[in-house]
């Protein structure tokens, strides 16, 4: 292995982190489904695509502006959540979990396959008004896209804590996950929780959308690569827990970014995996566990 | 409908009820024997897939079906099983040890992805199956001394005591006595103690406990015979593709597997032949589509994977149990003509309790 020069080091760091934060942010949007109605959305990362698409579509193609984009695609997704949430999920609730598993499976392949048929293959551009040189501090040069990307993603992070932890709704949302007939007893709306909470969902996947676009080319594949890493996030972090999501995104974000470096970028991707292996034989609970042995 | 009446104890244990399955089982059997001498050479080929498929099929059943652990990457083992063999071969291993040896390094590896699957369910395993497959994909495509990588592997012509069994029939015959086997082996399986805990561990993995199954054993060999079955479809898969690419075991792959127990119906052996003759005529029903369809439609990409998904949706949403399933439904309503109920299936719903704490 080389020596790795000082700069090189704080620009991989920084690079991991923000790839970590993405990877983060679309497993916040899984996990926050996950804790509210316990079923696990496999096709998270193909929702961020739709995402990525659709804000590519409002600025190129119908010339908005890069603000009304950032409003418009966070709307339109969420409402394509509630869509969503009507017509597949919602006949699903109360079926086993595998079996929302496995339709989130499916959902991803349709929804990845449509995509292809209205935008195409090829792999489009999104630029943003902060798409501008990188920011240089003596040898490290560090982009403003991935910035704004930790940025984000740490005040959105925080915005959900306060929101699941303190407001109304957000408790409601704990006690749905916890017992869906209890809170139906005590007078939830079970079912409202469960849609507000998907068009939620999709709504952060809007915004890791959003944040994706500018760092990487878009084509409809490009959901399903993070979203799986996403998957890993959330399984070292520890599934269920925002904070863990987050930590998990970083850990797997910078240990890609190394092991990419040091074998010529063949087997970065390959050590998240093995990264995930490991973590499962070692510690399987997650860095922060939330499972405990289910009491009968 | 018929009821048998059971004068004996050895009866409970016959393989089949009565008669009747006596005879369309055995009919089914000597139209399968005698096919290959009637049909012309692709139908011989399509059924000899359509056997492969069955086998691999069985292995994700016993683990989708019965064991109810998700794999999402069964094409890893259907990949190092497929590997396994043609190189093994390759080496001059006798052709069935080589099958053999095949199939034990696949289940063995499943060991090791079970042993790590304990404590996993659902979402863990899934995306733990599933970064297993991204692992052997892309060692594969690496090593190169022993695969060939990304410009393929030729498998060797199968010629065993002068018997050449890359011809169609012989292939055709070969692959029918294996698929005999597994089947057989499944439905013993299923019926004997280590099936009944598999079906206990789905259900409930905290009764099953309570009960005296031992999770951490029936989950390992769960696995473990889930590789095994589908490392031995791969063995035989690479005899019918003749080249070996690490493209032939991508994630599509695993998908139409998971598709298959899915739309034959989880948790029957019926539904496996079903899930097998439907992703065998799938293709050839896409390509007919293809014709149909008006062409800005029919050419684009990803018509194959949309058809996928739609069908995994579908099934999942409107028959969860699969053909098989509606089998038994149509089956039904005419032996309970005209008593029949439609709330007889009507699925149970069942309200989540979490397992966090908080």
């Amino acid at each position: 292995m080389d020596f790795i020069s000082l700069g090189t080091f704080v620009q991989l760091l920084v690079t991991g982190i923000s790839h970590g934060c993405l990877y983060g942010l679309v497993a916040l949007g899984f996990v926050l489904i996950y804790k509210a109605t316990e079923m696990v959305n496999f096709a998270q990362g193909d929702i961020m695509m739709w995402g990525a698409f659709i804000a590519y579509m409002l600025a190129s193609k119908l010339g908005f502006s890069y603000l009304p984009v950032v409003v418009l695609t966070i709307f339109l997704m969420a409402l394509f959540g509630l869509v969503l949430e009507r017509t597949i999920i919602r006949p699903m609730i109360g079926e086993p979990p595998f079996a929302v598993l496995m339709l989130t499976i499916g959902l991803g392949f349709v929804l990845r396959a449509v995509a292809g048929m209205i935008w195409g293959h090829d792999e489009k551009e999104f630029d943003t008004p902060y798409s501008i040189d990188p920011l240089v501090l003596g040898q490290v040069s560090l982009d403003y896209e991935q910035l704004v990307v930790v940025g984000c993603t740490i005040l959105l992070c925080l915005g959900l804590y306060l929101f699941l932890r303190f407001t109304r709704f957000g408790v409601a949302m704990q006690a749905a996950s916890q017992n869906q007939l209890a809170a139906a007893y005590v007078g939830i709306p079970v079912r409202r929780v469960v849609t507000i909470t998907w068009c939620l969902s999709t709504a952060i996947a809007a915004v890791a959308a959003l944040l994706v676009a500018p760092l990487q080319l878009i084509y409809p594949g490009i959901g399903f690569v993070v979203g799986i890493k996403a998957f890993v996030a959330a399984i070292v972090g520890g599934f269920g827990s925002l904070a863990g999501a987050l930590i998990g995104g970083i850990c797997i974000g910078i240990v890609e970014q190394f092991v990419g470096y040091t074998f010529e970028g063949a087997y970065g991707e390959t050590s998240v995996y093995v990264l995930l292996l490991l973590m499962l034989f070692i510690r399987p609970q997650g860095l922060i566990a939330t499972l405990q042995r289910k009491k009968v | 409908m018929r009821f048998v009446l059971k004068t004996k104890y050895t009866q409970d244990i016959n393989l089949f009820l009565h008669n009747g399955q006596r005879f369309w089982y055995g009919l089914l059997m000597a139209a399968l024997i005698l096919a290959p001498f009637f049909l012309e050479s692709f139908y011989v080929g399509e059924l000899t897939y359509l056997f492969i498929w069955v086998i691999a099929g069985a292995g994700l059943m016993l683990l989708i079906g019965y064991t109810g652990l998700v794999s999402m990457g069964h094409a890893a083992f259907m990949a190092i099983g497929a590997y396994a063999h043609a190189v093994l071969f390759k080496l001059g291993v006798p052709f069935f040890p080589s099958l053999l040896m095949a199939a034990l390094i696949s289940g063995f590896l499943g060991a090791i992805i079970g042993v790590a699957a304990l404590r996993m369910t659902g979402i863990y395993l899934a995306v733990a199956t599933i970064s297993f497959a991204f692992i052997i994909e892309k060692v594969i495509s690496a090593w190169r001394p022993v695969t060939g990588g990304h410009r393929g592997f030729i498998v060797p012509e199968p010629v065993m005591f002068g018997v050449d069994f890359g011809s169609d029939i012989v292939f055709y015959f070969l692959c029918l006595v294996i698929v005999t086997a597994v089947m057989l082996l499944v439905i013993n399986l299923l019926r004997s103690p280590i099936g009944r805990a598999m079906v206990a561990v789905r259900d409930s993995e905290i009764s099953a406990q309570a009960m005296g199954v031992n999770l951490v054993q029936t989950k390992t060999l769960a696995f473990t015979l889930s590789a095994a079955f589908t490392g031995l479809a791969g063995a035989l898969y690479s005899h019918k593709i003749g080249m070996l690419f690490p493209e032939n075991f991508t994630i599509l792959l695993s998908i139409k597997l998971l598709m298959l127990v899915v739309v034959g119906g989880l948790g029957s052996v019926h539904g496996i032949v079903f899930g097998a003759m439907f992703i065998s005529i799938l293709p050839q029903v896409i390509a007919i589509l293809r014709d149909f369809l008006p062409t800005w439609l029919a050419q684009r990409r990803g018509l194959e994977p949309l058809v996928f998904g739609s069908i995994l949706l579908f099934f999942l949403m409107y028959e969860p149990l699969g053909l098989y399933g509606r089998w038994v439904k149509i089956r039904s309503y005419f032996t309970q003509f005209p008593l029949y109920r439609k709330a007889t299936f009507k699925r149970q719903k069942s309200y989540l309790r979490t397992e966090r704490v908080h």
